[in-house]
């Protein structure tokens, strides 16, 4: 089974109706997905996201196809976005197609807990007071991306 | 021979620039070498590198560990772990 590959890196916002319409059209029985938002609270004003511009596309492709490889899947839909965000706003999409509701599912897990560890991105909050700091990585989201290599072993 | 570095997040606000073009001398053969070089200019550099443990490195478009050598690489980024998603 050949995968459709979508990955986008923008700033702007994308549509998550059209995006699953065109996965749900590849004729597959199921479509799974997961949108990240802005997290509020906190005094956060704003959420910026910076990304390596030569690399990230690459590691998201690389990311996609490895689903496509794990899965019988029909598509792959990976979009994240940089820039400065506000609560509330969405960040990333991860999305999957596929004839088993089990395979779309596990993919959209899969796609989420990669794009958190090895796609190059950072973020930094700005709180409402003026003060602003690096989001640490955390030892959860990587626990979470290696249950995907013990399963694979 | 010359390589393009690109610094991003905490390790490029540290440093004060996003990019530099760098000629370490012939016995720094591998990234770990590379950023030890580096934080020995001190300052910025220093604090950038101070916890070599969340200094992370990509050759082209690939992640790399700090072993690599950096012989023939032409671009270098370094950064602190990613936080996408």
């Amino acid at each position: 089974m050949s995968a459709a590959i979508l990955v986008r890196v923008q700033a702007a916002d994308f549509d998550v109706g059209a995006e699953l319409a065109r996965l749900e059209a590849l004729g597959g029985g199921g479509v799974a997905s997961f949108t990240g938002v802005v997290r509020g609270g906190g005094g956060l004003e704003a959420l910026e996201l910076e990304h390596h511009p030569g690399m990230t596309e690459a590691m998201m492709t690389r990311i996609a196809g490895e689903a496509a490889a794990r899965w019988p899947l029909l598509g792959v839909t990976a979009i994240h976005r940089h820039g400065r965000l506000l609560p509330g706003q969405r960040i990333v999409l991860a999305a999957a197609a596929s004839p088993h509701r089990a395979a779309a599912l596990e993919a959209t897990s899969f796609l989420i807990d990669w794009l958190k560890t090895r796609a190059p991105f950072w973020k930094k909050e700005h709180f409402t007071d003026g003060a602003s700091r690096w989001v640490e990585a955390r030892a959860e989201d990587d626990a979470a991306a290696a249950r995907w290599e013990a399963k694979r072993a | 021979m010359a390589i393009e570095l690109l610094y991003f997040a905490r390790v490029r606000e540290a440093i004060g620039r996003s990019a530099e073009t760098v000629s370490p001398p012939a016995e720094v053969a591998t990234v770990a070498a590379l950023v030890d070089w580096l934080a020995a200019r001190g300052g910025g550099y220093a604090e950038a590198f101070a916890d070599r443990a969340r200094v992370r490195a990509a050759i082209g478009d690939g992640f790399v560990t700090p072993d690599a050598p950096i012989a023939g690489a032409r671009e270098i980024a370094l950064f602190p772990p990613v936080t996408g998603g």
